[in-house]
């Protein structure tokens, strides 16, 4: 096991940049997950570290060696792949060996070692089946023992959970991520999906038209997010583009005032999870009053849809006990939204880049 | 709710019934056109009078007798078993290494190579076969050696079939190939040539296996291409079936083609059991 460093790691595709100045260290046992939406550059990035993309510049190391200029089947990584990418004609041992031969591993030591890592995955009966012969969630399996099995410096994990079912994702990724610790693989994983990222990963890296826009842990992107679009990305947030006009108060663009946390005066955007909304029914008290436009119960949660008259807030609550006045809310009737001013982020305004999606 | 607005419910259901009905009924002629000629093939082989009318007045076997006991067929069985064999056997490696330049490589003119590879299958055999033939004549005066009527002339000239037959089917599998798994190998450790061997060839093999009976199948009922090159003494079996036709008019060739058939399906059916045909073809 080893580091991985991403030096400057760009790729041009003749005007178009898919990676722009990639910074990163992952480092030895650590779980990084790029995340972004398609196109973002994270597969690309991916498939530089395994060498099948040659960077337009920058470089990559592995535990501390410049790998940029070596082939793929020279640099000693793992990879598990988003179609699992098995050898249809070879058994679910013969998979799992492949990486053994080709670095002349002996037939006993192989066999063991085979056996060793199908165990691992909790698939040693099925050593004799071919692939088409295995579910998915099993497939998925043998992908990441034939990865794991040759003991590379580092893993690499391209969308691992994306063809599985959604009760099957949680497992699996669970059980990935279990083995990964348990190993101390050096793993650098690619998603889309924030659920995953959040899940499975140390620290995330979020990224945009090739570019790194922030790099943390959950907890951080979730709670700090440094831009509006980290904030709508990991998990769901309000973003209400307005002004700080003075400590604490931020006028949106439709002339609402609200609550803020501290913040240099200027135009921002005001970034706030519906989780940190706390409803009251009825029109007197305290916080800022709102009419419901619409409630949408979801057994443990109730989402509320907020009109404040200058701009629209969802708020996302457990679903308050049967006898709460809450529960007799119905579209249209007045009500008072809360929070706690730190709950309120401003955010610098998004930057104007030239590129718009 | 009224009776009355329940009463329109049996329409549907009929017209339902109705487009099911044609929809069988189209599938069951498009069957029959497909295999009437066969059928019409093998029963006129049993039928006992020369001119053949309908229905027969007894069945016989004796245009099966016949049709073994004529030396030309048996030479000419012979002789188209071991050109499309040949042509085979240099056709298929040939047009897969073309197929995987093409699908794979890097190179100028992708297009235009493409079509140059498919094009004995789009002009005319007979016209094929007839510009070969003018081409033999002049490269034996040249070469002051016989190319015409030879085995290898032969062989040369339906190489020309099997090698598109190879390009298109490879190069369909070839396509419908994910390459995830040959970058899997890379990753594991594997050099591009073990690649090759160990993933793309075994993972192309149901396209090659169907390649190479195709093209065997199209070389050896080929009639057109071998028409002009044949000469006495080395005939081809359709050609021999033709010559025998200016002469006679008798159930006999229909004998033979019909044990042509059987051949081509055994051949078939073997191949399927290895190579499930319906997946790649």
């Amino acid at each position: 096991m080893g580091t991985l460093v991403l030096e400057g790691l760009s790729k041009r595709y003749g005007a178009a940049t898919a990676v722009d100045r990639v910074d990163l260290a992952v480092a030895e046992g650590e779980l990084v997950a790029l995340l972004g939406p398609s196109g973002c550059g994270k597969t690309t990035t991916l498939r530089a570290v395994a060498g099948f993309v040659e960077p337009s510049a920058g470089r990559v190391l592995i535990g501390g060696r410049d790998v940029t200029r070596l082939p793929a089947h020279a640099r000693d990584t793992g990879m598990v792949f988003q179609s699992y990418a098995l050898f249809p004609h070879m058994s679910v041992a013969g998979n799992v060996g492949f990486g053994l031969e080709m670095r002349r591993v002996g037939r006993a030591e192989r066999d063991a070692r085979i056996r060793e890592a199908l165990r691992l995955v909790r698939l040693d009966h099925l050593a004799d089946r071919l692939p088409r012969q295995l579910s998915g969630g099993q497939q998925q399996r043998v992908a990441l023992a034939r990865a794991l099995v040759v003991g590379p410096a580092v893993f690499l994990l391209d969308e691992p959970l994306s063809n599985l079912d959604a009760k099957l994702r949680q497992e699996v990724g669970l059980e990935i991520r279990a083995l990964q610790k348990r190993l101390g693989l050096t793993t650098l994983m690619v998603t889309h999906d924030q659920d995953e990222a959040l899940a499975m990963a140390d620290r995330l890296v979020v990224m945009e038209h090739g570019r790194v826009l922030q790099v943390g842990s959950a907890e951080d992107l979730y709670e700090r997010p440094a831009s509006p679009f980290v904030a709508g990305f990991v998990g769901r947030c309000n973003l209400l583009p307005g002004r700080v006009e003075a400590p604490g108060l931020f006028r949106t663009e439709g002339g609402g005032a609200l609550p803020c946390g501290p913040a240099p005066a200027g135009p921002g955007i005001l970034a706030l999870r519906p989780e940190r909304i706390a409803l009251a029914a009825g029109p007197d008290g305290p916080g800022v009053p709102a009419r419901l436009s619409a409630l949408t119960y979801l057994g443990a949660l109730t989402e509320y849809h907020l009109d404040l008259g200058t701009g629209a807030l969802v708020a996302v609550a457990p679903t308050p006990p049967p006898e709460d006045p809450r529960r007799r809310l119905r579209p249209g009737d007045p009500v008072r939204a809360e929070w706690t001013p730190a709950s309120a982020r401003v955010l610098p305004p998004e930057a104007p880049t030239g590129e718009s999606r | 709710m009224s009776v009355a607005s329940l009463r329109p419910a049996p329409a549907p259901v009929l017209s339902a019934l109705l487009g099911r009905l044609a929809f069988g009924l189209a599938v069951a002629s498009a069957y029959a056109v497909v295999f009437a000629p066969i059928v019409m093939v093998v029963a006129i082989s049993f039928f006992d009078q020369e001119i053949v009318t309908f229905p027969p007045d007894s069945l016989t076997l004796r245009w099966y007798v016949n049709a073994w006991s004529q030396r030309d067929f048996a030479r000419g069985f012979v002789t188209s078993v071991q050109i499309a064999l040949a042509a085979t056997v240099i056709g298929v490696p040939v047009g897969t290494a073309a197929a995987l330049a093409l699908v794979r490589g890097r190179l100028p003119g992708k297009g235009v190579l493409n079509t140059l590879l498919l094009a004995p299958l789009a002009v005319p055999a007979i016209v094929a076969g007839s510009a070969l033939y003018m081409f033999y004549l002049r490269a034996e005066d040249w070469l002051d050696m016989d190319i015409k009527a030879t085995l290898g002339g032969l062989v040369a000239a339906n190489v020309l079939i099997t090698i598109p037959w190879t390009v298109r089917l490879v190069s369909a599998s070839l396509a419908g190939l994910d390459p995830a798994a040959e970058e899997a190998a890379a990753n594991l450790g594997a050099r591009p040539l073990t690649v090759f061997r160990r993933i793309t060839l075994p993972m192309l093999r149901p396209g090659i296996v169907a390649a190479a009976l195709f093209s065997f199948v199209a070389s050896f009922e080929n009639l057109e291409l071998n028409l002009l090159l044949v000469g006495p003494g080395r005939t081809t079996l359709p050609v021999a079936m033709l010559s025998y036709l200016e002469f006679r008019m008798d159930p006999t060739l229909a004998a033979v083609a019909t044990a042509q058939i059987v051949m081509v399906s055994a051949l078939m059916l073997v191949t399927d059991r290895f190579v499930k045909l319906s997946r790649v073809v």
